[in-house]
């Protein structure tokens, strides 16, 4: 037939297309410390432990989603709770790495721990491939954390203050059970209702268990989410207050804050200087 | 209302628009933008898990997801040129402030051209968020606690961005990022007027929050001013 040759290129123009692909892909990789992850293995890692709730696009359509709440994360609009980085930003691969480490408290998402540390660099490396954003703009950096600064009764005092200059109190409520006035009407920006935490009933958050975490919950904030970030109205050193005061909400918890607080009779006091 | 034009000489040269350079006062599309049938009727906002907001009326006010006027008009309409007219060469190096007053947006539709900086000012004495909730852009939110220092922060993409505060449900408004220099949000009689426009075939849209929006192509060829109105059907929901 006299098409054979125009169909003889198509089929050279396809070759060229399909061996320019794996360049595309090299692009599609994470990395955590030592660990390189590769998209490609982490596509067939998510068909098998991630899809039923976050779906084939990724999209947090998957088949179980209708009966998960909080909804699964939607990766195609790549915005993420737990990141170190500023507001409005893609997180590190570290953060999404800890991710799926971590067990993300009072959710359907258990901690993959279980995976090697190879198989979660991987995974982060395809859920990267969800969003266009990854290819257009950077991660952000991360936002520098000092030194904790000593647990004190003055530092608890102090955060207390802050809880209620900075009025959280508005959503989590005078004595941080998820109770504020504003509690009963908050939305997530799927327009799904959402609730504040509540600091009186465990001792772990969605995006971590240490100081150093509680610290950066509140200057980053947890995007998608009605918490905003606090970075441009705390000093870093004032930080610590507020999460020592923080800490103190937690009333179960076994830690130097609680302690510091029951030595001294058990309730901070924000107005400090007014006597007793 | 309002509008403007920056003019770039050297974009009037990239974009091959001669004819802008010979002849910079050009023509000009306005109208009028109403409505036809009942648009619902806007709530009282109850303020008074705010004391602080609620003191600042003596009747509550109403919520401004439709905002009519005289002679059928519909306000906070934004009307701007969405295709014909190049973009804007670079941001306009006005800021834009968007006050949080009495726990509300002033204004309540802000108009941003891409890149331009937006500055939020909190006059209240209560804390707010801040939280555009951009798809296209970069979804951010930020607490502003009284007596902080303005945030400022720009928009790199064209998007219609719904702003809210969670921490007081009924503050909504709305972060209109353009590309380009030629709009106009309406008011007081519906009226708007989009000046110093070379000859060209131009696509005119409206945007409003609740009723979406409406295009009409329009045709300049010299000086003249061509009339353009926009109808919306009021909901009554």
């Amino acid at each position: 037939m006299k098409t054979k040759v125009p169909s003889k290129w198509l089929l050279y123009l396809s070759a060229l297309a399909i061996l320019a692909l794996p360049s595309l892909s090299v692009a599609q990789e994470s990395h955590i410390g030592k660990w390189t992850g590769h998209a490609d293995s982490g596509k067939q890692l998510y068909r098998r432990f991630c899809i039923g709730c976050h779906g084939p696009r990724g999209d947090g359509q998957g088949e179980n989603a209708p009966y998960v709440t909080p909804q699964p994360r939607n990766f195609v609009a790549a915005t993420f709770k737990c990141r170190s980085t500023v507001t409005g930003m893609l997180p590190t691969d570290e953060d999404l790495y800890n991710s799926i480490t971590r067990v993300f408290n009072t959710t359907n998402m258990p901690s993959w721990e279980p995976l090697t540390e190879q198989q979660r660099a991987d995974l982060v490396a395809y859920i990267k491939t969800f969003s266009e954003r990854w290819k257009t703009e950077k991660p952000g950096t991360p936002i520098e954390v000092p030194a904790e600064t000593p647990v004190t009764l003055e530092s608890i005092n102090h955060g207390k203050e802050l809880f209620q200059k900075l009025e959280c109190w508005k959503c989590h409520g005078p004595e941080g059970r998820g109770d504020g006035p504003s509690a009963s009407t908050l939305t997530d920006s799927n327009d799904q209702p959402i609730r504040p935490y509540n600091f009186s009933e465990g001792t772990r958050f969605k995006c971590g268990t240490t100081n150093h975490d509680l610290y950066k919950i509140f200057i980053t904030g947890l995007d998608g989410t009605p918490m905003p970030s606090f970075a441009d109205v705390i000093k870093p050193n004032e930080a610590w207050d507020l999460v020592h005061y923080l800490r103190t909400l937690q009333v179960s918890r076994k830690g130097p804050e609680n302690d510091i607080l029951k030595a001294h009779g058990g309730a901070a006091k924000a107005a400090d200087k007014s006597g007793k | 209302m309002r509008s403007k034009h920056v003019f770039m000489a050297g974009v009037a040269v990239l974009a091959a628009s001669a004819m802008a350079i010979a002849a910079p006062s050009g023509g000009t599309i306005s109208g009028r933008v109403t409505y036809t049938g009942t648009p619902a009727k806007q709530k009282p906002i109850d303020m008074s898990k705010e004391p602080s907001c609620a003191k600042q009326y003596t009747t509550p006010p109403v919520s401004e997801t439709v905002v009519t006027g005289e002679g059928n008009s519909l306000h906070n309409v934004v009307v701007y040129i969405s295709a014909g007219a190049p973009d804007g060469a670079s941001a306009p190096v006005q800021t834009v402030t968007f006050a949080q007053k009495g726990c509300r947006y002033i204004p309540h539709v802000a108009v941003l051209q891409v890149n331009q900086e937006l500055k939020v000012v909190n006059d209240d004495q209560t804390s707010h968020n801040i939280h555009p909730l951009a798809k296209l852009n970069r979804e951010w939110n930020k607490s502003q606690p009284p007596g902080s220092p303005a945030i400022t922060e720009k928009f790199e993409k064209e998007e219609f961005i719904p702003v809210k505060c969670n921490i007081h449900p009924w503050m909504h408004g709305t972060f209109a990022v353009l590309k380009t220099t030629h709009y106009a949000v309406t008011a007081d009689n519906g009226g708007f007027t989009l000046p110093n426009l070379p000859p060209g075939k131009y696509t005119i849209t409206a945007w409003h929050e609740s009723y979406g929006t409406q295009t009409q192509d329009v045709t300049i060829t010299g000086s003249e001013t061509k009339s353009v109105d926009f109808v919306f059907k009021a909901k009554a929901y």
